[in-house]
């Protein structure tokens, strides 16, 4: 049997991985054709669209906690794959907003843009991902520098949190599966943060370290 | 001269309840399903729209009502597969599992308060009060979603001047069944149970107030309120209690379930309104099930005739 990480680095292994993303919207065009929906056939495209949005977004997240946690590496050839899925999945639920809510009238979705905030962060959250997506390619981290791509593409956090609060205001009291994506958002944003404050850390002890170390000088 | 009619047909003449039941299995089985379908719709739809197709099994001779629309019936897949009744879980598609086997029999109402007599009714004698009627109303979700039902019963003024009130009645309470162990997932609702909601005497007087006891011909499923609910189609689908074991007049506003839960999104009045907005959604529109784009929403769903004088002088915005 191959190791994982032998796996990880094989360049077939990204095909399946593709294929597998496509299976929620092979699911969802199979069920339209075949008139399975449910009473509300809109809405369950709305929902299911929107759900695989948000999946695709924390597991596009955990890719680099995985990566250094699990020591990975390899992992990150999977990341742009999975994060181009969440745009995917963003943009079909944007569709169906646009097309069966609004009749494609641009005009009524700004007014209930503005008007409503429900869809102002939801309509956030889908805005954020159209410049990553556009610069998700090994030409535009040239044209951008690695620290300055990484910098915009960040956004994806906030992204992420639009996406949460879009679903919270969403329900009418059962928030316990919107507060689970919260939670796992969180945990996925704080060790972000953990990492950054440790590096910080010791980054000031290793400048103060110089510091009286050429003071002593 | 005798003119004798023929009873006219029912709908088991036109197709068989179990056919109806089982379109999607039958259709599944034959492996055409999929073939020609637009935007959603199954081929069934499309080779047979006639969705008021419907076995009249247990009420034959229904009284036809007045007030009931022409409009396109939804079909009872729909009406029994998109459902919220918390108390068999949240999700739409739950309360079709989750109730089956919710004992509805034996059942008593009881009905008390501010009246003369008050009295416990079981269904055997809720059901001879008074003649059944078929009621075809519009039922408009404060979600954003509407249907068409055909329901049975007779308006709950009925059962108001059997007990009469008295002088100090303003307001109705209604209360639902609420039993933990038959209704395990009501605690992930979110919502306080038992189910209460409420109306003021002229509301609960005024005779498009339904006390409903079946739908399609037949007694209520157990998961759209079997085996008695309410049916105010002028109001959002919430304040149509279900399974109700109660009903109590009173002097004061009683407090209601969603009101309790968010009063800032969810009045006691919550009549249908296309202008005034849900703090967090339009009510401008709604989507019919079954239809893919949006329709507007009428001022109290259509039946601003019957009721609209209900709340002269009343600022609507405020008592939402």
């Amino acid at each position: 049997m191959r190791s994982v990480p032998s796996l990880l680095s094989n360049k077939w292994t990204k095909l399946p991985v593709f294929l597998l993303c496509l299976v929620p919207f092979g699911i969802l065009v199979w069920r339209s054709l075949a008139g399975n929906l449910g009473p509300n056939q809109v809405e369950t495209l709305q929902h299911t669209t929107g759900d695989w949005t948000l999946r695709f977004l924390v597991i596009t997240l955990c890719i680099t906690p995985i990566r250094k946690l699990l020591k990975l590496p390899d992992l990150i050839r999977f990341r742009r794959m999975l994060g181009l899925f969440a745009f995917f999945y963003a943009c079909l639920h944007f569709l169906t907003y646009l097309g069966p809510d609004q009749s494609f009238d641009l005009a009524a979705m700004w007014k209930d843009v503005a008007k409503r905030p429900f869809i102002t962060v939801g309509f956030t959250a889908f805005v954020l991902l159209i410049p990553l997506a556009f610069t998700s390619t090994a030409g535009w981290i040239r044209r951008l520098g690695g620290r300055r791509w990484q910098m915009l593409h960040r956004l994806i956090y906030i992204s992420a949190i639009c996406g949460v609060i879009h679903y919270y205001w969403l329900v009418k009291s059962a928030v316990l599966r919107p507060l689970t994506y919260a939670a796992i958002v969180a945990v996925l944003l704080l060790w972000r943060l953990g990492v950054w404050f440790i590096r910080r850390g010791r980054a000031v002890t290793a400048a103060s370290k110089t510091q009286s170390a050429s003071a002593n000088t | 001269m005798l003119l004798q009619r023929k009873p006219e047909l029912t709908y088991a003449d036109v197709t068989p309840k179990e056919l109806y039941f089982n379109r999607r299995k039958f259709l599944q089985a034959m492996g055409i399903a999929g073939t020609a379908t637009i935007a959603g719709k199954g081929l069934w739809d499309i080779l047979a729209p006639a969705r008021e197709v419907y076995a009249a099994a247990k009420y034959p001779n229904l009284l036809k009502s007045p007030f009931s629309t022409t409009e396109k019936l939804n079909s009872l897949e729909d009406v029994t597969h998109y459902n919220n009744f918390y108390e068999f879980g949240v999700d739409k598609s739950a309360p079709a599992k989750n109730a089956q086997k919710f004992r509805t029999s034996p059942w008593t109402v009881s009905v008390e308060g501010e009246v003369k007599t008050k009295r416990k009714f079981t269904m055997d004698e809720i059901l001879k009060l008074a003649p059944l009627e078929e009621r075809i109303y519009r039922h408009r979700c404060v979600e954003g979603w509407s249907i068409v039902v055909p329901w049975i019963g007779f308006s709950l003024s009925v059962i108001a001047n059997l007990v009469q009130p008295t002088d100090k009645a303003k307001y109705v309470a209604f209360e639902s069944l609420y039993d933990p162990s038959q209704m395990p997932e009501a605690k992930y609702g979110g919502i306080d149970f038992p189910y209460v909601e409420g109306l003021r005497l002229d509301e609960a007087m005024n005779p498009l107030t339904l006390l409903c006891i079946g739908m399609y011909g037949d007694p209520l499923p157990n998961q759209d309120g079997a085996p008695v609910r309410m049916v105010i189609p002028w109001k959002y689908g919430f304040k149509s209690i279900k399974s109700i074991v109660k009903i109590k007049f009173v002097t004061k506003e009683p407090p209601t379930t969603w009101n309790l839960a968010n009063s800032h999104e969810y009045g006691f009045y919550s009549n249908v309104n296309p202008t005034v907005d849900h703090p967090r959604w339009s009510q401008a529109k709604e989507r019919r099930l079954g239809e893919i784009f949006k329709r507007n929403t009428l001022m109290f769903n259509g039946y601003q005739d019957q009721v609209a004088s209900l709340y002269t002088g009343m600022d609507l915005k405020k008592y939402y």
